[in-house]
């Protein structure tokens, strides 16, 4: 019996190596797509950028992105201690902040004074554009991790998938604080 | 086959369809959600409902979503995102038809498919040589040839991609590493049901006008063409990339946390190490392919202008990130290659596999410098000429850790005692072939001698050398060494050398003149080429269909020996490695427990040398943790 229990344990550490290797090398993968965008928009558009680039707006939706990266931390740790309303709490205002910054996008792109088919709008809306839909995709995964949160599911001791997509989620937000300087601040 | 007596009741053949079947209505429908969203979004703005590329974009982006949660991502899979339990899938031979985990089954989809688009490829270039076996285009009109050569293209290439990884990586990788299945079996899965829309979706193109653009679809042609084939193409190539980075992503955990105890990583077998260096490609660079196909895309649907240069975009940029994941794709295809031909030559030379540790570096060595090359392809292309000097020269340091490979098969073959079956005959084919390949790619590679043999008949003949002679030949020698393993019944040898022999002669006398064609100046990708050569052509083309008519004997010896072949022992070729200690075919979950590896994998003659692994009896394992 306790050989056997071993066994499943020793077995289940194996699991959660695996799966954190995984998710790893995902981002690894990702960031060679992330990077591509980066690379195309100082070969087309230089280091340049318009003059009118609204950037308070820039300066506001990366704040956001940058505090819903903290609500979703506490979720995380939360549901380490077991603290399930404080868990929900958090996964909702992450999503709130999330929603936020891809409404902030929405208005960037049908506000922007450039056109698309300039090389820096050529980058500008596909750097943010590529990102705006990991965001988008990260606030389905934890629209996903609510439901099923408000069905019972997660412990402290089993919470794999809201590990993940915290760190899918903090993945999207670092991916942004190199796309935020490359498009806002750099200039010549 | 005794397994399709024990499944009976279910056994009718359009219950086998059932998940194609749901796939294809599931995608339907979310090709019509993708394509009314976009067209409801058109018409509020005031413009046409139907918009063929960015409504085709849209449709085909839900569509494959349904696609993937018909055919079975939803059942055994997506109902746990919502909580829900599971459902089983089918079982017996309707497993192959089906969204299965069981890494064997994976390994046979994709081999069966790849080598079944592999045949219809070939036929292609049986189209285009007819074609040129007159100098004017008169069989196929220009624009058809360029179709059918751009289709030839990227088929090929998708099978080099995937034909050894996913077919021989999926099946062998777990068994010789001693583990029951890979790292993520779902992950796997899903990727293998991403290729049956890439394959329609590059069929289906043609419907439209196709695309001419070859499979590297270089822009301004690209993004310029009016044919609306080109986002078929992208689309085709971006599901296909996400597949092999998701493949790549599982071979990597499944090499680095799945060996058996005792398996470290000096005994792992060289066919592991060479999947190993492949994946680590596979799941970064493929990123880039994505990347330009997305730019391409972009360019088509948005307005973007990312290669339009009269917008200020630039089309070379294009060729950089296009060949940042394509030159080392061509280590995707040939690594694996290397890998199945040096297993092969040691298990056959009956020697330990000469220089192992060096070998290793010289795969890994490769992946290394694979990212540092890839201009070479772009000597002529008008980039800024101070890349040229770095490029040649790193291109020609790559030379070295091949080098160090190929000298570990030489080493092999040395003075070994050379059991000359099929599977062997094709390693060795495989170290005539790239040695070819090899010496005339330095001509490619020095800038001075690749500026006149930029875009010529050379440059086929040199890729085709590496390629198939590289790759295909191993893929082959995979297909007769595990067939046994496999299907647990015998392939004919007398039709198995036949095959080989036919293939290996008309191969060579194919791509052999191609390298005068081309230094004397016959172009590539061109429908017509001056009088002067058709007398080569010929001759090149008369082999060629020999080299077709020599997939016959191959074909009817898997038919016939699947069917009516002898019973296969568990380790007809007296091997070391692990899959030859579990029976024929292997059980599901391959080990009745852990093995435990104690020895390499090729000391073959080497006196008091342990065996490479032993198998576990079930629950001894427990007791000895205890």
């Amino acid at each position: 019996m306790a050989v056997a229990t071993m066994h499943v344990e020793a077995e289940e550490k194996l699991r959660a190596k695996i799966n954190q290797a995984g998710l790893w090398m995902f981002f690894l993968s990702e960031t060679f797509l992330f990077s591509a965008l980066a690379t195309a928009r100082f070969v087309i558009a230089g280091t340049g950028r318009p003059e009118d680039l609204n950037q308070l707006l820039g300066l506001g939706i990366t704040s956001i992105l940058l505090v819903s990266s903290l609500t979703a931390y506490r979720s995380e740790v939360a549901i380490a201690r077991g603290d399930r309303s404080a868990f929900q709490r958090n996964l909702l205002a992450t999503i709130l902040l999330g929603l936020v910054f891809v409404i902030g996008v929405g208005f960037e792109w049908s506000s922007a004074e450039f056109e698309l088919s300039d090389p820096f709008g050529t980058a500008f809306f596909s750097m943010t554009g590529v990102h705006a839909a990991h965001v988008v995709s990260g606030i389905f995964m934890l629209g996903l991790l609510y439901w099923l949160s408000l069905r019972g599911h997660f412990s402290a001791k089993k919470h794999w998938g809201v590990e993940a997509t915290v760190k899918y989620w903090h993945f999207v937000d670092v991916v942004w604080v190199f796309f935020y300087p490359i498009l806002y601040l750099i200039s010549s | 086959m005794t397994a399709t007596a024990q499944s009976e009741p279910q056994a009718g053949a359009i219950s086998a369809l059932m998940p194609l079947l749901r796939g294809l209505v599931w995608g339907g429908l979310g090709f019509a959600l993708g394509a009314a969203f976009v067209g409801v979004l058109r018409t509020i703005d005031g413009r046409d409902f139907w918009s063929l590329e960015l409504s085709m974009t849209f449709g085909y982006a839900i569509g494959i979503v349904g696609w993937l949660f018909g055919a079975g991502v939803w059942e055994r899979w997506g109902r746990e995102w919502l909580g829900l339990s599971t459902r089983e899938g089918p079982t017996g031979w309707h497993r192959y038809f089906a969204f299965t985990t069981d890494h064997k089954i994976i390994g046979i989809q994709y081999l069966v498919t790849f080598m079944l688009l592999f045949l219809v490829a070939g036929l292609f270039a049986v189209l285009i040589r007819m074609q040129l076996l007159t100098p004017e285009a008169s069989m196929l009109s220009e624009d058809s040839y360029n179709r059918v050569m751009s289709l030839h293209g990227i088929i090929m290439i998708a099978v080099a991609v995937a034909v050894v990884i996913g077919g021989f990586g999926n099946y062998f990788v777990p068994l010789l590493i001693g583990a029951e299945d890979v790292a993520f079996p779902r992950i796997n899965a899903l990727s293998f049901w991403m290729v049956p829309p890439v394959a329609i979706m590059l069929l289906a193109a043609q419907a439209v006008g196709g695309w001419d653009s070859g499979w590297t679809a270089y822009p301004p042609l690209s993004t310029q063409a009016a044919s609306p084939g080109h986002i078929f193409f992208t689309l085709a190539i971006i599901t296909f990339g996400i597949s092999s980075i998701l493949g790549g992503l599982n071979f990597l955990a499944t090499i680095i946390y799945m060996r058996a105890p005792g398996m470290t990583w000096g005994r792992l077998p060289i066919f592991v190490w060479s999947m190993f260096a492949t994946a680590i490609l596979a799941l970064l660079f493929t990123q880039f392919f994505a990347a330009a196909m997305l730019m391409v895309t972009l360019d088509r649907i948005a307005d973007t202008s990312f290669f339009v240069a009269e917008a200020g975009g630039e089309p070379i940029l294009y060729q950089h990130i296009f060949w940042f994941y394509s030159h080392p794709a061509v280590y995707i295809f040939v690594l694996p290659g290397l890998g199945v031909t040096l297993e092969i030559l040691a298990h056959f030379s009956r020697k330990p596999l000469f220089a192992y540790k060096w070998a290793v570096g010289g795969l890994l060595g490769i992946v290394g410098l694979s990212a540092l090359v890839w201009a070479h392809h772009m000597f002529v292309s008008g980039m800024d000429s101070r890349l040229i000097a770095p490029f040649l020269v790193t291109t020609e340091i790559i030379s070295v850790p091949t080098g160090l490979v190929f000298l570990s098969a030489l080493g092999t073959i040395w003075m070994g005692r050379l059991w000359l079956r099929t599977p062997m005959l094709f390693a060795l084919a495989v170290v005539f072939n790239f040695m070819i390949g090899g010496i005339t790619g330095i001509f490619l590679a020095d800038a001075p001698t690749d500026v006149s043999l930029s875009d010529t008949y050379f440059v086929v003949a040199h890729f085709h050398y590496t390629i198939i002679g590289g790759e295909i030949f191993a893929l082959f020698a995979a297909v007769y060494y595990w067939f046994p393993k496999i299907t647990g019944k015998m392939y004919s040898e007398r039709l198995g050398q036949l095959h080989f022999w036919l293939m290996f002669l008309s191969f060579n006398a194919t791509f052999i003149p191609m390298f005068w064609a081309g230094l004397n100046g016959m172009n590539r990708r061109i429908a017509s080429y001056t009088p002067d050569l058709q007398e080569i052509n010929i001759v090149i083309s008369v082999m060629g269909f020999i080299m077709a008519v020599s997939f016959l004997p191959f074909v009817y010896n898997m038919v016939r020996s699947v069917i009516w072949g002898e019973k296969a022992e568990a380790d007809p070729w007296r091997a070391r490695t692990l899959e030859w200690r579990v029976p024929s075919p292997p059980p599901l979950e391959n080990f009745p427990a852990p093995p435990r590896v104690t020895g390499n994998p090729y000391d073959y003659g080497v006196p008091n040398a342990p065996a490479h692994g032993v198998l576990a009896v079930a629950g001894a394992s427990e007791e000895d943790e205890a």
